[in-house]
């Protein structure tokens, strides 16, 4: 009975029912689509971290502290074997999809025919194991298309280079770069510096000076031992990268080559292993196991995950988090007193029949529950075609097929706003509402059920 | 509640009610000694502002004497709690209201049911209780109307049937028909009055109507807060 007098009272006052529910409605769609772009964006950001880096990176203990400056120190030496145990591992190996070493160096990239040379920064990596990375797309976001290293296992001599390094080292038009600009600068090497440089190379023994077609650089760099060393490597391509710095001097070779230049003869190493797994919830049990056999196996090592090694992703959950937040507030704000003042005006409306009910012997507590559900069912059901129609309106503009450019991406990705997948914090936003309607409704039907049985007899 | 043998169905001393609104105080009642017997047609006669709802608001239980002692079937309401009131009135006292006090959202059967929520009924004895009660005062093909698709007579028989409906010992009318025209105000007096004899509940009312007072058994005549005579119709064998 008391949802029946509560939903007839609503279809009796049809206007301003309607107008509150729809505001419930609105601000129910309000929090959704901007939860679904948030969703998208942060799904987005994570899918291209993940493809490229991980999911988590194993490190000798102390190497993102110190390593960098002293990598034979904080290299992994066994890393071969450590693989083993990763990839055997009974509870590891069903979540891991790859699990590849790294070799990060630095250096000096040069091209001696054009007398021009700059610092880079590179990466020895397993070339199919990275294509494998990059086909991962648990929220199937990629459509189909991947980007490839465009280097091959059995070509340890080849590596990719920043498109910004390969027009500084003058190999813009070799490698079929757009709009490549001519060096107005003059060659400020003097000869004695030149034949400096080239005592060095000279060194390399694989050194081979006849002119190739391939474009090919002399990459220089310290060994783990201490002493210069030189490799040679063929550019394979040049990818474009966003952020300019990195465009500028990013190296990214074949393991064995990385390999030759940091360790030359002695035994090859690995600076880091990344792990991607097939799902992004298991990132907490995986970090949790490869902890403990790190702790049984006294292996000296820490893990670190995809948010800690790019700090932007932090920065960005978090700005959207707090965006989200105040957009939620200032909707609650307004759902609270939408409800709060449709519901005064029905209690002011209805002390005839409060007292009536009173007068029949009803206690003031079902009075309060009469006005209470009135005030949840107006919530709930605006709540409710809120959800409906931010589905309804997510499902029609995902299926119009636009394509955006989500922050710090290079590239356009297909917009789609991210609901599926979500019905937990769907489901949140809705009992946030209804929440807010039962808080709304509180004080008038709190009014209410106060109110003295004679004097509201007497009111007419 | 004991059975329909003669007592009373009110008993009233010393009873005093002030409305203090400010610094003015208004002495509603001025210490009302009265006992009002059971299975009685029992009128409270007087000039507006007499105090007349004011008492009956205090024997329904809706009120409460300033002073004095009041027991309605037995029992001293102030001694009890706001929600033991509730669940008193619920049980042994109908109201049927001058302005009818139907609820708008509910059908004319569903008001009386709404009454009965309160009993333990289930919901089919509700149903058939309220159909019954409805077809006894002449409106059992109006079952699913609203009040507002009802006429003034129409609504004050759903109002009698409502408070009939759960067999309460009193039951209280605050001038029921001070907002019907003088025929439909017969019709209704003559059902109190058969409702009455058939169900022996003791009715009390407030009226200026004559018609209403000419059917009294028991009249009190009030003016300013203080009962200024009893009379008693002879009953007739
Ligand atoms: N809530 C109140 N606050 C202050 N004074 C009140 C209140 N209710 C009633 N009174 C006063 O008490 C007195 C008796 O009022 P009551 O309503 O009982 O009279 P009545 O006999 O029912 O009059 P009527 O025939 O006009 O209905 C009046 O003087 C009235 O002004
Ligand atoms: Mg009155």
């Amino acid at each position: 009975m008391i949802i029946r007098i509560a939903s007839r009272s609503i279809l009796r006052n049809a206007r301003r029912s309607t107008a509150t529910i729809a505001a419930v409605a609105v601000g129910a769609v309000a929090m959704l689509s901007f939860s679904a772009f948030k969703n998208q964006t942060m799904i987005g950001l994570q899918t291209a971290i993940v493809e490229r880096a991980g999911h988590l990176t194993i490190f000798r203990e102390g190497y993102n502290d110190f390593g960098t400056a002293n990598p034979a120190a904080y290299d992994i030496a066994g890393y071969t074997e450590l693989l083993g145990t990763l990839r055997t591992d009974p509870e590891l190996s069903p979540m891991i999809n790859v699990a590849t070493p790294v070799v990060a160096l630095g250096g000096i990239a040069s091209n001696f025919a054009l007398d021009t040379s700059k610092t880079f920064a590179g990466q020895g990596i397993l070339p199919s194991d990275r294509d494998k990375m990059q086909r991962w797309n648990e929220y199937g976001l990629s459509g189909g298309a991947f980007q490839t290293t465009g280097l091959r296992d059995d070509d340890s001599n080849r590596g990719v280079v920043g498109s910004g390094l390969a027009r500084m080292l003058g190999f813009c038009e070799a490698l079929g770069g757009q709009d490549c600009p001519r060096s107005a600068g003059h060659s400020a090497a003097t000869d004695a510096d030149k034949r400096d440089f080239t005592a060095l190379v000279g060194s390399d023994r694989e050194l081979n000076r006849t002119v190739s077609t391939t474009p090919r650089i002399d990459l220089l760099a310290s060994t783990a031992g201490g002493a210069p060393n030189i490799v040679q490597m063929d550019i394979g391509q040049a990818t474009k990268i966003g952020a300019k710095e990195l465009d500028d001097s990013f190296v990214r070779m074949h393991i064995g080559l990385a390999q030759r230049l940091l360790y030359g003869n002695a035994e090859p190493r690995a600076t880091s292993i990344d792990v991607q797994l097939h799902h992004t919830a298991d990132l907490p049990a995986a970090i949790d196991r490869i902890k403990t056999l790190n702790r049984t196996g006294k292996l000296g090592l820490e893990v670190r995950d995809f948010a800690e090694l790019t700090p932007s992703y932090g920065q960005i959950v978090g700005m959207y988090t707090a965006i989200f937040a105040f957009i939620s507030i200032v909707i609650g704000i307004v759902v609270l007193f939408s409800i709060v003042n449709t519901m005064s005006m029905t209690v002011m409306e209805r002390i005839n029949e409060i007292g009536t009910s009173r007068a029949l012997g009803f206690r003031r507590s079902r009075i309060g529950m009469q006005f209470l559900a009135e005030g949840v069912l107006l919530g709930t059901v605006g709540a409710t075609a809120g959800v409906a129609i931010a589905v309804a309106l997510v499902t029609t503009i995902n299926g119009l097929g636009l394509s955006w450019m989500p922050p710090g991406a290079t590239v356009p990705t297909p917009f789609r706003l991210l609901l599926a997948g979500q019905e937990a914090s769907v489901f949140a936003t809705w009992l946030a509402l209804v929440l807010i309607s039962v808080v709304a409704t509180v004080l008038p039907a709190m009014r209410a059920a106060r109110m003295t049985t004679v004097d509201s007899l007497r009111h007419v | 509640m004991t059975d329909g043998a003669p007592g009373n169905a009110v008993v009233l001393q010393s009873v005093s009610r002030e409305y203090v609104e400010g610094d003015v105080a208004v002495v509603a009642l001025k210490d009302v000694s009265m006992t009002i017997p059971r299975g009685r047609f029992s009128m409270l006669v007087g000039p507006s502002g007499s105090g007349k709802t004011t008492l009956l608001n205090i024997i329904g239980c809706i009120d409460q004497q300033t002073s004095g002692h009041v027991e309605v079937c037995g029992h001293d309401i102030k001694a009890l709690s706001d929600n033991r009131v509730a669940d008193f009135r619920a049980e042994n006292i109908g109201f049927i209201f001058q302005g009818f006090n139907l609820l708008p959202v509910l059908t004319a059967q569903e008001n009386v049911e709404y009454a009965l929520l309160l009993l333990g009924f289930s919901a089919s004895e509700r149903q058939s209780r309220a159909r019954a009660m409805l077809s006894r005062v002449g409106l059992g093909d109006h079952l699913h109307h609203r009040p507002n698709q009802l006429s003034g007579g129409q609504k004050q028989r759903v109002a009698i049937a409502r408070a009939l409906a759960k067999d309460p010992e009193i039951v209280l009318a605050d001038e029921p028909t001070a907002n019907l025209d003088s025929e439909t105000g017969r019709q209704i007096i003559d059902l109190m009055r058969t409702m009455q004899r058939e169900f022996h509940t003791s009715f009390i009312f407030s009226t200026h109507d004559p018609q209403l007072i000419s059917e009294a058994d028991e009249t009190y005549r009030i003016r300013d807060g203080i009962v200024v005579e009893r009379s008693v119709k002879e009953l007739v064998a």
